[in-house]
């Protein structure tokens, strides 16, 4: 079977639209209402995301066959565990802002209902590279729906996209101007809000169910 | 007294698991079908979260952390893994309590028993927990022994099942009304708790 097979061409494109594991599959929603009242934690989240879903597919794909199945679990947990620590010490590093921001949730993704999914409906199955394939191709249709709903909480509720002002600061109202900004779509509440109209969306688009 | 106070009415209130921090959200959703399982479930969970969050905290204070038994060393990179160790050996003891002695709430629950392991409300907790110890003592939200950790996680655990409840409560009756096809089912289930999440809000300014 070559690299980029059809089937691995499915595989792929699945998670993003069709198969997407919060729009459709309801998995990992935790994180992805928590993280989202800012774009930039949202990608940075999205990618952690990916990567770990990415390898620990791949690994357990790799020593699926020696794995006992009674403890297979514990077995996925460790591995998830090591890596969501090594992501959490880059993070740490290199955007040591976005880190303190994210708090908790980056430890938060060992127990994102996405990857232990994966692995026990995918990796387990098949081979590493299509594992690997179904691991990005679920993380970045995560990192979608976390994009899209931490862009219109920022925007709305904020007035600015990565930090950067978008809505002049003139047209606000207590500079004089006609415009305030949504304070409450930066509460957890709208959040929930948010990701059910995405999901309306989703649906009524994708109607053939 | 009164900090074991605070810190229980607040995260029942304030700092609830699913209106404040989104925590275990997945079995919330998947389980509030009916208010008779979902208590059951809320009930397991704050079991598991009673007995891990003071284990972690021993665990962080005295092993992990430097100046514990092992000395000066630091080891508190290690906390994820152990952390979650934890919780899914506790969760087993459950799971094997649950079905020797409840086997219909045992099959009801199914596979949601043993994913209370990866329930994030539970490793939230630890991880809340991990943050709190570093706050100061004279904060009222810190946790400073294995007291008010047992308070942090009665309580977290009582608003995690509060919440559950209420949501399956109001799905019972939601089953009678006519929803947008599009929406059904998970779509107004969302809409539902943000709706709940506001009405929460309002202990925010709940100052203890």
């Amino acid at each position: 079977m070559s690299l980029f097979s059809k089937e691995n061409g499915a595989v792929f494109t699945g998670p993003l639209n069709l198969n997407n594991p919060i729009a459709v599959q309801v998995l990992g929603i935790c994180s992805a209402l928590a993280v989202t009242s800012q774009l930039k934690p949202a990608i940075v989240m999205g990618l952690s995301v990916t990567v770990i879903t990415a390898f620990s597919n791949v690994i357990i794909s790799l020593i699926r066959k020696t794995i006992p199945n009674r403890i297979r679990i514990i077995v996925q947990l460790v591995v998830v565990a090591a890596l969501v620590t090594i992501v959490s010490n880059i993070l740490k590093a290199y955007v040591y802002d976005v880190s303190v921001q994210l708090s908790v949730y980056v430890g938060l993704i060992i127990t994102n209902c996405i990857l232990m999914g994966r692995l026990e409906a995918f990796a387990l199955q098949n081979g590493p590279w299509e594992s690997f394939l179904d691991g990005i191709a679920n993380g970045l249709g995560y990192a979608i729906i976390l994009v899209i709903v931490g862009f219109v909480r920022e925007l709305l509720g904020s007035g600015s996209l990565f930090g950067l002002q978008v809505i002049p600061s003139s047209a606000l109202m207590e500079n004089g101007g006609l415009y305030l900004n949504n304070g409450m779509m930066t509460m957890p509440a709208m959040a929930l809000i948010i990701l059910a109209c995405v999901i309306w969306a989703h649906r009524s688009i994708n109607k053939e169910k | 007294m009164e900090h074991f106070f605070s810190l229980f009415v607040r995260s029942i209130f304030v700092d609830n698991m699913i209106f404040a921090f989104f925590l275990g959200m997945c079995s919330y959703l998947a389980v509030s079908k009916t208010v008779k399982t979902s208590l059951g479930l809320g009930c397991a969970v704050t079991f598991v979260l009673l007995i891990t969050v003071p284990v972690d905290y021993l665990l962080q204070t005295k092993v992990l952390q430097p100046g514990g038994i092992l000395g000066d060393v630091d080891l508190t990179f290690l906390s994820f893994i152990l952390f979650i160790a934890v919780i899914a050996g506790m969760t087993q003891l459950v799971e094997m309590v649950v079905e020797r002695f409840s086997p219909s709430l045992y099959s009801a629950l199914g596979i949601f028993l043993p994913l209370i392991a990866v329930n994030c409300a539970i490793m939230g907790a630890s991880l809340f927990m991990q943050q709190r110890i570093q706050m100061q003592p004279e904060n009222t939200q810190a946790i400073t022994g294995v007291g008010d950790c047992v308070a942090y996680a009665l309580g977290s655990g009582i608003g995690w099942t509060l919440s559950i409840v209420c949501l399956a409560a109001i799905r019972e009756r939601m089953a009678y009304s006519d929803v947008p096809k599009p929406l059904q089912g998970l779509g107004i289930t969302f809409i539902t708790v943000g709706l709940m999440a506001m009405a929460f809000m309002c202990f925010s300014g709940l100052t203890l």
